[in-house]
C-alpha cells in the first residue's frame, strides 16, 4: 500500500505553501521529510490526511484518496502536544484509540501494552499536564500507533526527547515499518532521517529542492570529501582538476572534490610524493546537503 | 455515528467527572436548600441575637393626654414600642441625643385647631421604622380626636374609611385569573433565570472546550478521524446533556427542599411560590424554549470558539453573543410587569430573543397557539441555518492558528474550510 503524491500544489490566496510536490512512499518503507519551520511540511500532512484539499495535483494511498473511511488505518502525530491536558493518560488513549476504530477492550489492552513498552506504566492514571514534555511525547506517539495503522504520519516525532528515549521510539517505529507499515515523517534532525529513511525530500518555502533515495541524493549532490593524512605537506595538489576547495592541517588535508575519479587522481598524486598514512572518501552528510541546498535558496 | 457517540460521551464524561463540576453542583444544591429555608433561618437567627427587643421612645408631652393615647394606639396595632414620659426638660434631652446617651425623643403638642404637632428628634435618621410607626399611630389618634370634635360616632368614622370593592374580572375563558397571573409571574421569572444562566454558562463552556482542543492540537487528530461537523454537533449535544443533567439535579433538589421546608406548609410565602396552579403547558414551553435557546447559542458558541487559537481569547470572542443573551433577558424582564407591550411581541419573534421573551409571553398571556408555534419554527430554522453556517466556519476555523480575535476571521475561516 503505497502513498503517492503527484505534482501537489497548495495555494492560500497569493501565497503558495506547497509547490509541485511529488513523492512516493512504498509499502514497508520510511520516507523522511526535511524542511525548516514554515517550509510547508504541516500543510502537506494536512492535505494527505484530507483536512485540506489540494489546489492542484493528486494524493492517493493505495490508489484511493484518503477519507474518513480510511481513518482507522492511519496514525497521525501532530507537531507538539495533541493531547487533552486535563484528561488522564489511560482515558485519553482509550478515547483516541476508539476514535480510530478500536473497541473498548482492545483499546485498553493496547494502551497498557504500549505504556509498558515505553516504560511509563506508572503514568496510567496521571493527567497529561502533570507529565514532562518528553513523557507527553511518548503518550502522543502511543496514541498514533496503538491502533496498528497501515500509514503512519509523524510530524517531528523525536522533539523534546532525551537520547535514550529517542532510541526507544526509533526502535518502535522501525518495528512498525518492518511489519509492513508505510511511514512518512518530518524532522529537523538530519541524523535521524539519515539513519531511518530509505527515501527523503528536502523542501524549502514549498519548493521540493531534493528528493529521492538517500544514496542517490548523496551521489547526485556531486561533492565528496577526500581526507588524506601523510607525513609530508600536500600543498599544490588543490590545483588539480576537479578539486573544489581544500583545507590543510598539520596532519594532512581535506579536499572537496567533484566525483570519485578526482579522488583516485588525488590518491595517485599523493602516493607519488611518498607513503600516506590515511586515505578516505567521505560521503557528504545530509547536514551538508541541507545547508548547501537551503543556503543556495537563501542566497 | 460511532465516532459521534465516542465524542459525545467523551465531552460529557470528562466534564462530569471534574472536581469543579461536582463542587459547583453541590454548592448550588446547598444554596437551594438554604434559600428554601431562609424564612425560618432568619427567624431563628433573629431570636438568637435578641433582635426582638422592645423599642422604647421618650415622649415630651405638652398636651398632657397624647402620650397615653399613643401607647394605647401602638398596643392596638401590635407594635412593640414602649412609650415613656421624659422627666428632663427639652434642653436636657437635646443634649442627651447629641451625646448619644439616648437615641431619640418625640415632642407632642396640640395646636389651636386640635391638630397634633409632633417633632421627632434624633442624631441619626437611619432607623426609618420607629418614626413611621409613630407617625401612623399619631395619624390614627388625630382621626379620633377630630371625630370627637365633629361628634361623629365610631360607625360614622368607619364608613368614612370603608374600602371600596374593586375586583378585576376577566371574561376570556382561558385567560389567567389574577392569582394565576401572579404565580405565573414568579414561575416565569424563575425559569427565565434558569434559561438565561444555562445558556450563558453552557455555551461559554462549549466555546472554551473547542478552543482548548484547538490550542492543544488534539483537534487535528479529532478531525482527521471525524468530520468537523460531526465533532461540532457531538460537542454541542454532549455539553447540552451535561447541562440538562445538572438542571434536573437542581430541579429535584428544589422540589425536595420545597417539600421539606416551611414553604411546604400553608403560609403567605408558600402561596406565593405555590405550584398548585402551575399549568403543564408552561412547563412544557419552558423545556422547549430552554432546549431551543441552548442549541441556538451553543451552535453560535462552537462557531466562535473555533475561530480563536488560545483559550484566553475565548471570552473576548463570545462577548457579542453574551450581550445578545443579556439583551434578551433585559427585554423579558421589562415585560414582566406588562407582558402586552408592543415591542415584546416583535422581540418574541426574533430568534435570539425568543427563548426568553416568547416564553414570558406564552407563560403570562393568553396567546393564540400559532404565535409560540411560529416562533419555535423560526428558531428551528435559525438553528439549522446556523448549524450549516457554523459547520462551514468550523471546518476552516479549527485549522486556523495565529492571532485571531475578531469576527473578520469568519471570512478567512470559511475560505480555509473550502480549501
Amino acid at each position: 500500500m503505497a502513498l503517492q503524491l503527484e505534482q501537489v500544489t497548495k495555494r492560500f490566496g497569493d501565497f503558495t505553501a506547497v509547490d509541485q510536490l511529488s513523492l512516493m512512499v512504498e509499502e514497508g518503507t520510511m520516507y523522511g521529510f526535511l524542511g525548516a519551520n514554515g517550509a510547508g511540511k504541516t500543510t502537506t500532512f494536512r492535505m494527505i490526511l484530507g483536512l485540506l484539499n489540494t489546489t492542484e495535483g493528486s494524493i492517493a494511498w493505495n490508489g484511493r484518496t484518503i477519507s474518513y473511511e480510511t481513518s482507522p488505518q492511519i496514525g497521525y502525530l501532530p507537531e507538539e502536544r495533541g493531547l487533552y491536558p486535563k484528561m488522564k493518560v489511560l482515558e485519553q488513549l482509550m478515547f483516541l484509540g476508539q476514535l480510530r476504530g478500536m473497541d473498548k477492550v482492545s483499546a485498553k489492552s493496547a494502551s497498557f501494552q504500549w505504556l509498558e513498552r515505553f516504560e511509563v506504566p506508572h503514568y496510567t492514571n496521571k493527567k497529561v499536564e502533570e507529565l514532562s514534555k518528553g513523557n507527553q511525547q511518548k503518550i502522543q506517539v502511543i496514541a498514533s500507533l496503538m491502533h496498528n495503522p497501515k500509514l503512519l504520519i509523524l510530524d517531528e516525532p523525536f522533539s523534546g526527547l532525551d537520547p535514550v528515549n529517542v532510541e526507544m521510539l526509533k526502535k518502535a517505529i522501525v518495528d512498525f515499518r518492518n511489519n509492513g507499515a508505510t511511514i512518512l515523517f518530518s524532522s529537523h534532525r538530519m541524523d535521524h532521517v539519515e539513519e531511518l529513511c530509505e527515501q527523503l525530500s528536502i523542501i524549502h518555502h514549498g519548493q521540493q529542492l531534493v528528493s529521492g533515495k538517500l544514496r542517490d541524493v548523496k551521489r547526485s549532490f556531486g561533492k565528496q570529501n577526500v581526507r588524506i593524512r601523510s607525513d609530508f605537506p600536500l600543498e599544490g595538489m588543490e590545483s588539480m582538476d576537479g578539486v573544489i576547495t581544500s583545507h590543510h592541517s598539520l596532519e594532512g588535508a581535506v579536499f572537496q572534490v567533484e566525483d570519485e575519479k578526482v579522488a583516485n587522481d588525488l590518491l595517485q598524486a599523493a602516493l607519488l610524493k611518498g607513503p600516506i598514512r590515511h586515505f578516505e572518501i567521505e560521503e557528504p552528510s545530509l547536514q551538508d546537503i541541507f545547508i548547501a541546498k537551503v543556503g543556495e535558496e537563501h542566497a | 455515528m460511532r465516532e459521534f457517540w465516542i465524542i459525545f460521551k467523551q465531552s460529557f464524561m470528562t466534564k462530569a467527572k471534574t472536581k469543579s463540576f461536582f463542587i459547583t453542583t453541590l454548592i448550588m444544591v446547598a444554596g437551594i436548600f438554604l434559600f428554601a429555608n431562609l424564612p425560618s433561618i432568619i427567624d431563628k437567627a433573629g431570636k438568637l441575637i435578641g433582635d426582638s427587643k422592645e423599642d422604647k421612645v421618650l415622649v415630651l408631652d405638652q398636651s398632657g393626654m397624647l402620650a397615653e393615647r399613643l401607647q394605647q394606639q401602638l398596643k392596638q396595632s401590635d407594635e412593640e414600642i414602649k412609650v415613656e414620659l421624659a422627666d428632663e426638660p427639652k434642653e436636657q434631652l437635646l443634649k442627651q441625643v447629641k451625646e448619644e446617651d439616648i437615641e431619640a425623643f418625640i415632642e407632642l403638642d396640640l395646636d389651636a385647631t386640635q391638630t397634633i404637632q409632633a417633632t421627632y428628634t434624633t442624631a441619626s435618621l437611619v432607623d426609618n421604622y420607629l418614626p413611621s410607626a409613630l407617625q401612623d399611630a399619631l395619624q390614627s389618634i388625630q382621626t379620633e380626636v377630630k371625630a370627637e370634635q365633629l361628634s361623629l360616632s365610631g360607625e360614622q368614622v368607619a364608613t368614612l374609611f370603608a374600602p371600596i370593592q374593586f375586583e378585576k374580572q376577566n371574561i376570556s375563558d382561558s385567560a389567567k385569573s389574577e392569582d394565576e397571573l401572579n404565580q405565573a409571574r414568579v414561575l416565569v421569572y424563575v425559569l427565565m433565570f434558569v434559561i438565561y444562566f444555562a445558556v450563558i454558562i453552557y455555551s461559554s463552556m462549549i466555546a472554551t472546550e473547542v478552543a482548548t482542543e484547538k490550542s492543544s492540537r488534539v483537534m487535528e487528530i479529532l478531525i482527521s478521524s471525524v468530520s468537523p461537523v460531526k465533532h461540532m454537533f457531538a460537542k454541542v449535544l454532549g455539553i447540552g446533556s451535561l447541562g440538562i443533567v445538572q438542571i434536573v439535579v437542581y430541579g429535584l433538589a428544589g422540589f425536595i427542599a420545597y417539600k421539606l421546608s416551611s414553604m411546604g406548609e400553608e403560609n403567605e410565602l408558600s402561596a406565593f411560590f405555590s405550584l398548585e396552579n402551575l399549568q403543564v403547558s408552561t412547563l412544557v414551553y419552558a423545556v422547549i424554549f430552554f432546549l431551543l435557546g441552548y442549541f441556538l447559542y451553543a451552535t453560535l458558541a462552537a462557531l466562535l470558539g473555533s475561530l480563536v487559537s488560545r483559550t484566553e481569547d475565548v471570552q473576548q470572542m463570545i462577548m457579542p453573543m453574551s450581550l445578545l443573551v443579556v439583551a434578551a433577558f433585559i427585554i423579558a424582564a421589562t415585560g414582566l410587569g406588562n407582558p402586552e407591550l408592543g415591542y415584546l411581541k416583535i422581540a418574541s419573534f426574533i430568534p435570539f430573543f425568543t427563548p426568553l421573551v416568547m416564553f414570558l409571553r406564552v407563560g403570562m398571556l393568553d396567546l393564540p397557539l400559532w404565535e409560540p408555534l411560529l416562533s419555535i419554527a423560526i428558531m428551528v430554522a435559525t438553528i439549522i441555518m446556523l448549524g450549516w453556517f457554523g459547520a462551514k466556519v468550523y471546518r476552516g476555523g479549527v485549522l486556523m492558528y495565529g492571532p485571531s480575535r475578531s469576527l473578520k476571521d469568519l471570512k478567512k475561516a470559511i475560505q480555509l474550510g473550502k480549501e
